[in-house]
């Protein structure tokens, strides 16, 4: 590819994965909010079947049928039955059709142990749409997945690559290869990491960006690093802050505003420590990485669903530019 | 089971003094394996005995701090001196284990395979290495296999184990069910029926291959794929009777009333409802349910009525009360600059309490719940050393 790859909301496909906790699926629906709000047609796709991604939109569960969830957004949930009846119906003739019901159950169950094959029908729906949609038969102009975490996404992407090596004829094979193609596209694709300034979050995006790199061809997109405390104090400031908790600063605290005040103090002194750790831990991440890194601050707000979905959004929107 | 007196306030120490095993689970960046860490040093120093604490994925500081680095299956005797380098005084013995899949794996084929060269066939299958590796349920039933295979020792007193990161929750305690069923099923017999049958009975093979599911199964995947799929079905059924009895052992295990599960979450609304999710199903399904540890919680000052208002203050008007601190001297001299530091301290506060009121209000709504429910405040540093883990400690044993 000589010309550069376009910005991540012009691609066409974007996946997003991280450690279980860090706020994947909140990234993922913020950035369908965010692309449907500058006008484009977005889809969905909640792999992981946890059934809580369309709250973020605070819209009640769906299925298998994409579902307008939010104008503009689309959302639907993965399911390998579903996708593996779907697929049969397209690419087998008639006489089997009536059998279509029993067979597909006995293949899923086969699925189940099947090396791959759960994960070939999870990413092969995803292409399958972003195909329909570049060749204008499906009106997406961005798919968004809310993919596996760190610890399963590479068998998930890989999936197409490991069953053309154990596949070596028929439909199948053939099928893995345009998928393989459309995954490796840097036009079309990016994975993306969500992390939070922790330990162990931050692990596991490097290591996955090096495994990623090393096993797949899929391009990275951008670490989105959620839950970024602020800095509360300059260098300056903390002295005065320190100055401030000493017994006698203390007990004019108290005298002036009332017993709180250690407390507060106390709370201020929580901020900064909190936000101390994490900054050595992404400082890590931001040295080790050469992706580009967009940051969400932690949001200190009582309620979970689309008003922080679009809080979200907001910030994002802001990191990119938009 | 019994129950603390009201006024005691609740501690993990009852149950683990009462079980042989417990099963840490919940979901992901809960800090269920720092939990399960620190429940095993704190039983093997308050409450004696030989403590075996089995980890599925640790950090690697935390790992190193239990004498893990880089070592598979092996329990590792944690040296009292490091326990004691940490001002703990250990009553009984700490151990610790890491979960190596693919050799927990290997074990159990050549423990329960019929002979070396079925053994050696399963092994170097590259279906196999799939399967262990990439299967992500083949983790859950390996755990609870480890588990019941250490536990038969009768090594250890009290087995905490970390449960590894499923898609759900559940996907672990149904994993023994689901191996025998899979490995007893109809289903499996079936498929590889005509490749049980191959060589002697040619006419019956093309019988059942012309039936729907080979047709389907053929032409999407290619036979040689299937005929790939049906040997390797083939050689592992010749374990059938092993595998399906101890998996049934397992089961019968995590049933046993010397087996409790205790339910780590943190109070956000994501892992808090598949925590309660979880208690449920363990209920439906039969299980102890012994403790939910509600991890990572903010400080209670934060929800106090006297901080708010003091916050309040220094963020409406902190100007006089930065010109009452100017006499004390050195960096308070300064009053605008202390005024402006004081009004982000009260910000600070007013941020982090509306955080603390939400997660009380969802501990509030939390239903009836386990009888044990505990409070672990979230530490600043993060937990990388024994110091980190009995600071859990305190919190999980009072």
């Amino acid at each position: 590819m000589s010309s550069p790859a376009p910005a991540l909301l012009d691609r066409r496909l974007l996946f997003f994965t991280g450690k279980g906790g860090v706020g994947k699926s909140t990234v993922a629906a913020a950035f369908a909010l965010l692309a449907a709000e500058h006008g484009k047609r977005v889809l969905v796709i909640e792999v992981d079947a946890k059934g809580n991604l369309t709250d973020l939109f605070e819209h009640g569960p769906v299925g298998f049928e994409p579902t307008e969830v939010h104008p503009g957004v689309f959302a639907m949930t993965m399911n390998t039955q579903d996708s593996l009846q779907e697929y049969l119906k397209l690419n087998l003739k008639v006489p089997v059709l009536g059998r279509i019901g029993p067979v597909a159950r006995a293949l899923d169950f086969v699925a189940s142990a099947a090396p791959g094959v759960k994960e070939i029908l999870t990413v092969g729906k995803v292409a399958w749409e972003v195909r329909e949609a570049l060749e204008g038969r499906a009106d997406w102009d961005l798919v968004i997945v809310d993919a596996a975490a760190t610890g399963q996404i590479v068998a998930q992407l890989g999936a197409p690559g490991a069953i053309r090596e154990l596949v070596a004829v028929g439909p199948v094979r053939t099928q893995t290869e345009w998928m393989s193609e459309l995954l490796a596209d840097p036009a079309i694709t990016a994975l993306n990491v969500v992390a939070t300034p922790e330990e162990m979050p931050v692990n596991e995006t490097i290591d996955l960006v090096e495994t990623v790199r090393a096993e797949l061809s899929v391009p990275m997109g951008a670490v989105i690093v959620n839950r970024v405390l602020p800095e509360l104090f300059t260098h300056a400031d903390e002295e005065v802050f320190d100055a401030m908790r000493e017994p006698e600063a203390v007990a004019r605290l108290s005298a002036s505003v009332g017993t709180g005040a250690s407390a507060v103090l106390d709370g201020a002194r929580l901020a900064v420590s909190l936000r101390r750790t994490r900054a050595v831990h992404l400082a890590r991440l931001r040295t080790t990485l050469d992706l580009p890194m967009l940051y969400v601050p932690y949001l200190f707000v009582r309620s979970y669903g689309l008003r922080v979905t679009r809080m979200v959004a907001e910030a994002l929107g802001e990191e990119l530019g938009l | 089971m019994t129950t603390a007196p009201i006024f005691e306030p609740p501690s993990l120490g009852p149950l683990l003094a009462a079980k042989e095993i417990v099963v840490f689970c919940g979901s992901g960046g809960v800090g269920k394996t720092s939990v399960a860490a620190a429940s095993a040093l704190g039983a093997a120093c308050r409450l004696g005995g030989k403590v075996l604490v089995l980890t599925i994925d640790p950090a690697k500081r935390l790992a190193n701090a239990l004498g893990l680095e880089g070592i598979g299956n092996t329990e590792r005797r944690v040296p009292d001196d490091l326990l004691r380098a940490v001002g703990l005084e250990p009553r009984g013995e700490l151990y610790a284990a890491m979960l190596d899949t693919k050799s927990s794996w290997d074990e159990l084929i050549l423990r329960h395979a019929p002979d070396d060269v079925t053994a050696y066939r399963i092994l170097e299958n590259r279906l196999y290495t799939n399967l262990t590796s990439r299967f992500v349920q083949s983790h859950a039933y390996i755990a609870m296999e480890r588990l019941y295979e250490i536990h038969a020792t009768g090594k250890y007193d009290l087995i905490i184990i970390d449960t590894p990161p499923t898609r759900n929750a559940l996907e672990f305690l149904e994993a023994p069910a689901r191996m025998a069923e899979f490995f007893g099923g109809r289903l499996l017999r079936w498929l590889t029926m005509p490749y049980r049958m191959g060589g002697k009975r040619g006419a019956r093979v093309l019988n059942l291959a012309s039936r729907p599911f080979y047709q389907v199964a053929d032409r999407i995947l290619g036979s040689q794929f299937l005929h790939d799929i049906a040997e390797f079905f083939l050689n592992f059924q010749s374990m059938y009777d092993g595998f399906v009895e101890r998996a049934e052992s397992v089961e019968r295990l995590l049933h046993d009333r010397r087996t409790t599960f205790a339910v780590v979450t943190t109070l956000e609304a994501a892992p808090l409802r598949e925590a309660e999710i979880f208690c449920q199903e363990l209920r439906n399904r039969d299980f102890h349910l012994g403790a939910l540890v509600l991890n990572k919680t903010l400080p209670e000052y934060l929800r106090g009525r006297d901080g708010a208002q003091a916050a309040a203050r220094l963020v409406a008007d902190p100007k006089p009360v930065a010109e009452g601190l100017t006499s004390l001297g050195g960096a308070l001299t300064d009053s605008v600059h202390t005024a402006r530091v004081l009004r982000t301290v009260g910000e600070s506060f007013e941020n982090f309490a509306v955080v603390a009121k939400r997660e009380a209000e969802l501990r509030g709504d939390l239903g009836h719940g386990p009888e044990v429910l505990i409070d672990v405040p979230g530490l600043e540093a993060d937990i990388h050393d024994l110091g980190g883990l009995a600071a859990i400690g305190e919190h999980l044993f009072r």
